[in-house]
């Protein structure tokens, strides 16, 4: 049967990373072999009984995408988003573990909270989950939540984070990047000084200058990304920085990284392709914290994830119910889809147009933000990462068509799709989870 | 001209000297002896105000019944729960009773953009939080052109909080439009640090600018800003923003000076200026009737401009 554990495949003609086409025989949960194109059969030697097929011709492989920032809304605005229709979005999607975030409600900032999540996850079984737990107790920025008890859960929490909001105060940012390193952790700042943000609807600039809408300051990010660079420097932790959005931002982090400090930064699929000229319609489906940036800024980040000053892509998927968009821009939420648009967007942004090749792709999407994550054994490289004995957790991507968005046929309980209507190149056929298919044909199994 | 007034800055010049002839036959209007038209005749004007401003709301109401349409007020303001459920809820109750035009005012900018998107009839925007408020600068250029003959090559001063002004927004695109030159004067903390995308003049010196105004706009300054760091003390303001005697006396001898109201006097404008001979305030309320029956009859009533 397909979507048995057991039931070995054979990718039919796969590229690997986009190069020349193979046999790619998938058994035991790990990659088994790699054989001539086209020269695997039904009754070709060495096949585990019951071997299923699929043809791959065309379709690219890469090893399953793993994203740093997804939430996932359960527990608390279950309306929103579950942990299983949000991992099937992931799933369809190409991805094979997303981080979720912490601010839920009630706030994974205890054992049990994330541990909830990580059954969630387990129970679903449409790709790992692995929670992020809050760096504050009730996100309120105050004091530590009990980091160490939810890194010895059964959900191994190694990614903390406020996220939404700004570890702000500096000595308690300070402690929690100390603190973490007993249990190999890293704090993933969301940057935003929040006394430069009070009311701050959108990029500050010229469109917010015509839109009357309060600006959201470069600065603001920029100032508490150079501070937390500067404590992770001082005490030797590694720092994560959540969605960079600013030209600013990639000068720092490129500045960080050249000291030697241990610095890693993710862009979300939006920011290397959305500019701030939307909010021109004041539809608060391109609303989101960040905010959308300039052109300026955007060419910047596309530029830093190419030669690796951000080191991955990250969706920041947040699913909205309805009546939080459908409202006048101020009283809306921020948040965009994100899971199944990611690698189409990528594909647009950085491979179309040259900046990144798909071992690049592989290597932002799936092997940076495993090892930033501290997920175990992490591959070496991209080549690696799909060679024969590496895990069966992979996901095929069929890069010719052009699809054109559409928010009802995405799986999320939540329609923000910032690319309603928007044409956007390639679509996932297949996806693995250690020899599963969770995805067949573009459709969840 | 049809569809909505939503902001000053997609008007075209052709449109916005269509909306300033016609409010001269509206003007005309008011000074009959009958001071009412049939044009509106069974057609219903909501006026959504979810801030409170009588000036406004009441200068709408009058301009749609001296054209016969029936005026509902709804006041509508928002419960601080969920202000955006009622924004579209009110929509869709409006367009269930049939509204032709609704005169919206919300204190969230873009709050007319989304209410044109739900409602059939046409939306007016009468002020959206710190974005536009187009009447008023229609007003505005139709006061400056009946008492200086023409608005094209006009220079005028806009002095005061641009950053949280919708009239000033209003004002910058469609003076620009008419071929007025435009200055603000503020503060470098109450101008959007975008302004230098604006077709306008940036001047932090009022005594340098005002002897070369036609005309001198005040803005309203609250006081509530001084919390905020935007400048140290009123006093401070009042002496380097604020329109004295002394400083109205440098300008020239034709030029006016405006206010949108409400105003602060002894803040931005000093009594005896605002109610100086050159002051245009109180004309400015009349005017503000026969520019909105101008919007009205043109949004509602025919496109050609022929008025009975």
């Amino acid at each position: 049967m397909a979507g048995d554990a057991g039931t070995a495949w054979v990718l039919r003609r796969v590229r690997p990373l986009g190069g020349e086409p193979v046999d790619v025989l998938l058994a035991d949960g790990v990659v088994a072999a790699w054989r001539p194109a086209g020269s695997t059969g039904p009754d070709s030697d060495g096949l585990p009984p019951g071997t299923a097929f699929l043809d791959a011709d065309g379709l690219i492989l890469l090893p399953g995408l793993v994203d740093l920032h997804t939430h996932l809304r359960e527990p608390g605005r279950e309306d929103a988003e579950t942990v299983e229709s949000g991992t099937r979005a992931a799933a369809l999607g190409g991805y094979t573990t997303v981080f979720a975030m912490a601010n839920t409600n009630p706030v994974a900032d205890t054992a049990g909270v994330v541990e909830q999540v990580w059954r969630l996850g387990l129970d679903a079984g449409h790709c790992d989950v692995r929670p992020v737990g809050a760096v504050t107790v009730g996100l309120a920025g105050q004091r530590l939540a009990e980091l160490g008890a939810m890194a010895t859960s059964a959900a191994g929490v190694r990614v903390f984070s406020d996220d939404g909001h700004c570890v702000s105060d500096a000595l308690l940012m300070r402690r929690a990047l100390e603190y973490v390193k007993a249990f190999d952790g890293v704090v993933a700042q969301h940057a935003e000084e929040p006394r430069l943000t009070v009311g701050a609807q959108m990029n500050e600039g010229v469109v917010a200058a015509r839109l009357g809408l309060p600006g959201w300051p470069a600065v603001a990010e920029e100032a508490i990304i150079a501070r937390d660079a500067l404590l992770a420097g001082h005490v030797g932790s590694r720092l994560h920085v959540c969605h960079v959005s600013t030209a600013g931002s990639v000068e720092i982090i490129r500045w960080a990284k050249a000291k030697g400090w241990q610095v890693t930064a993710e862009v979300t699929p939006h920011h290397l392709l959305l500019t701030d000229d939307l909010v021109e319609s004041y539809d608060p489906v391109f609303k989101v914290n960040p905010p959308l940036r300039t052109a300026e800024d955007v060419a910047a980040l596309r530029a830093g994830l190419a030669d690796g000053t951000i080191d991955c892509v990250a969706t920041d998927h947040a699913p909205h119910a309805l009546e939080d968009k459908e409202t006048e821009w101020a009283a809306a939420r921020p948040g965009m889809l994100g899971l199944q648009t990611a690698l189409s967007v990528v594909m647009e942004t950085m491979v179309i147009a040259g900046r990144l090749d798909w071992a690049g792709v592989a290597e932002r999407m799936a092997l940076a933000p495993a090892r930033i994550g501290g997920l175990p054994s992490p591959a070496a490289d991209a080549g690696s990462s799909i060679a024969v004995g590496a895990p069966a957790t992979v996901t095929l991507l069929d890069p010719s068509p052009w699809r054109v968005v559409e928010a009802d046929a995405l799986a999320s309980r939540s329609r923000n799709t910032p690319y309603a209507g928007r044409s956007l190149p390639g679509t996932i056929r297949a996806t693995f989870l250690r020899g599963r298919p969770t995805v067949l044909d573009g459709k969840i199994v | 001209m049809k569809g909505h007034l939503l902001s000053t800055e997609d008007l075209s010049r052709e449109d916005a000297l269509l909306v300033l002839d016609t409010a001269e036959r509206m003007a005309r209007v008011a000074e009959a002896s009958v001071r009412k038209l049939p044009t509106l005749r069974g057609r219903t004007v909501v006026n959504l105000f979810f801030e409170d401003s009588t000036r406004t709301r009441t200068s709408f109401e009058v301009a749609a019944k001296r054209l016969s349409a029936d005026v509902i007020n709804f006041s509508a303001r928002g419960s601080s729960v969920s202000k955006g459920e009622s924004l579209k809820d009110t929509a869709q109750t409006l367009e269930a009773m049939g509204a032709d035009a609704v005169v919206c005012r919300h204190g969230a900018s873009g709050a007319s953009h989304r209410l044109a998107t739900w409602v059939r009839g046409s939306v007016v925007n009468a002020g959206d939080g710190t974005h536009e408020h187009p009447t008023q600068a229609l007003l505005d250029a139709f006061t400056m052109r009946r008492r200086l003959g023409r608005v094209d090559g006009l220079s005028v001063t806009i002095v005061g909080d641009v950053l949280h002004s919708r009239v000033a927004r209003s004002n910058v695109w469609l003076l620009t439009t008419l071929g007025a030159s435009v200055t603000v004067v503020a503060p470098p903390t109450l101008l959007p640090l975008g302004v230098s995308s604006w077709p306008v003049q940036v001047s932090y010196d009022l005594d340098a600018v005002l002897p070369k105004s036609d005309v001198v706009m005040m803005l309203r300054v609250q006081r509530e800003r001084m919390s905020a760091a935007f400048f140290p003390t009123e006093r401070e303001y009042s002496r380097r923003y604020g329109l004295d005697v002394d400083r109205a006396a440098t300008l020239p001898e034709h030029a006016l000076v405006m206010h949108p109201g409400p105003m602060v006097r002894g803040m931005e404008i000093a009594s005896q200026v605002a109610d100086s001979a050159r002051s245009t305030i109180v004309e400015q309320v009349a005017n503000g009737v026969s520019v909105r029956m101008a919007v009205l009859y043109l949004l509602l009533g025919g496109g050609s401009g022929e008025v009975a």
